[in-house]
C-alpha cells in the first residue's frame, strides 16, 4: 500500500492545485444553478462541473497515482469521456422537456417549433403560389 | 474480418478500455479481446449504423481544439456567475442552419455543445437541418452561427462525410 506522505513536495502541490480548481469549478456551477433566473440559464452552470470541473479533479488523480506509483495511471480518463458522453443525453432530455411545456402553456421567451421543410413549402404555395421560392 | 470483426474500432477501443482499467500486459489482452470480439458482436446484432471515418488524421486536432474552447468558455461562465447581476448581459436561443448529415457527426457536435459551458443543445430538426442552441451570454447572433460552421462543422463533416 502507497501512503501520500510519499508524494514529493512538487507533485503534492500540483494536485493541490489541479483538485482544487476541479472543486471550485464545480462549487461555481452550484451557485450557478441557484442564481440563474430561468431554466434555459440554469442548464448552463452544472456544466463547469461536467467539463473541467471533472477534468482537472481526473488530471490531479492521474499525477497523484502516477507519481506514487511510479508508473502511467491513465484509467481516470476514461471517467472523463463517459461524462462527456453521457451528459447530452440528459441535457437533451431536460431541455426537450422544458420546450414541449413552455410552448404548449405559451409562455413567452421560447422560440416557435421549427418548421420543417416540407411546411414552408406549403406555406409558400399557399402565399403565392410559388412552390421553389423555398 | 468482417464475420469475426464487424466493428473493429470498437473491438480495439474495448481492449484499450480493458487494459486501462486493469494492467498492460500480455494476459489481460488476451482476456481483453475476448470480451471485445464478443461485444463487438453483440453489437452487430443491434444493427446500428456503421459511421466511416474519412479523415481521422484530424481527431487529435479537434480533441485539442474542443478541449481549449471548453477551459475557455468555463472561465467565460465562472466569471459570469461570480459577477453575478453586476453586469448585464443577454441569454438566448440561436438557429443554426447545418450541413451537416452524419449521425455519428452529429452525436459529436451535441457533444462538443454540451461540454461547453455556454452553449447548450436544445433542438434539432432532421428534416430541416436546424440546430437550436441556447446561448449565456449572447452578443452578436451571426458570430455564433459563424463560429459553429467554421469551427466545428467543417471539422465533423471532413471526418465524418
Amino acid at each position: 500500500m502507497m501512503h501520500a506522505e510519499m508524494l514529493p513536495a512538487w507533485a503534492a502541490l500540483l494536485t493541490a492545485l489541479l483538485v482544487l480548481i476541479g472543486a471550485g469549478l464545480t462549487l461555481f456551477g452550484a451557485i450557478g444553478t441557484l442564481r440563474f433566473a430561468t431554466f434555459f440559464e440554469r442548464v448552463h452552470a452544472p456544466t463547469l462541473g461536467t467539463s473541467w470541473g471533472t477534468g482537472a479533479i481526473v488530471l490531479g488523480s492521474i499525477v497523484c497515482f502516477s507519481v506514487l506509483g511510479s508508473r502511467l495511471v491513465v484509467h481516470e480518463i476514461l471517467i472523463g469521456v463517459f461524462i462527456t458522453v453521457t451528459t447530452p443525453v440528459t441535457l437533451m432530455l431536460l431541455a426537450r422537456a422544458v420546450l414541449y411545456r413552455d410552448r404548449t402553456e405559451g409562455n413567452a421567451g421560447v422560440p416557435a417549433r421549427l418548421a420543417s421543410r416540407r411546411e414552408q413549402q406549403g406555406r409558400t404555395e399557399a402565399e403565392d403560389g410559388d412552390g421553389d421560392a423555398r | 474480418m468482417s464475420r469475426v470483426l464487424p466493428y473493429p474500432l470498437l473491438t480495439a477501443s474495448l481492449i484499450v478500455m480493458w487494459m486501462m482499467l486493469n494492467a498492460f500486459s500480455l494476459g489481460h489482452f488476451l482476456l481483453g479481446a475476448v470480451v471485445a470480439i464478443l461485444a463487438g458482436r453483440a453489437m452487430a446484432a443491434l444493427q446500428p449504423s456503421k459511421p466511416k471515418l474519412r479523415r481521422w488524421q484530424l481527431i487529435p486536432f479537434l480533441i485539442g481544439i474542443v478541449l481549449l474552447d471548453i477551459l475557455r468558455s468555463n472561465i467565460a461562465v465562472a466569471s459570469i456567475i461570480l459577477q453575478g447581476r453586476r453586469r448585464e448581459r443577454v441569454a438566448g436561443f440561436v438557429a443554426i442552419p447545418l450541413d451537416l448529415r452524419d449521425r455519428t457527426g452529429l452525436a459529436v457536435l451535441a457533444c462538443i455543445v454540451t461540454s461547453t459551458p455556454g452553449t447548450a443543445w436544445i433542438e434539432y430538426g432532421a428534416d430541416s437541418g436546424v440546430l437550436l442552441i441556447h446561448v449565456l451570454d449572447l452578443v452578436d447572433e451571426e458570430a455564433w452561427v459563424t463560429l459553429i460552421k467554421t469551427r466545428y462543422e467543417a471539422m465533423l463533416m471532413e471526418i465524418f462525410e
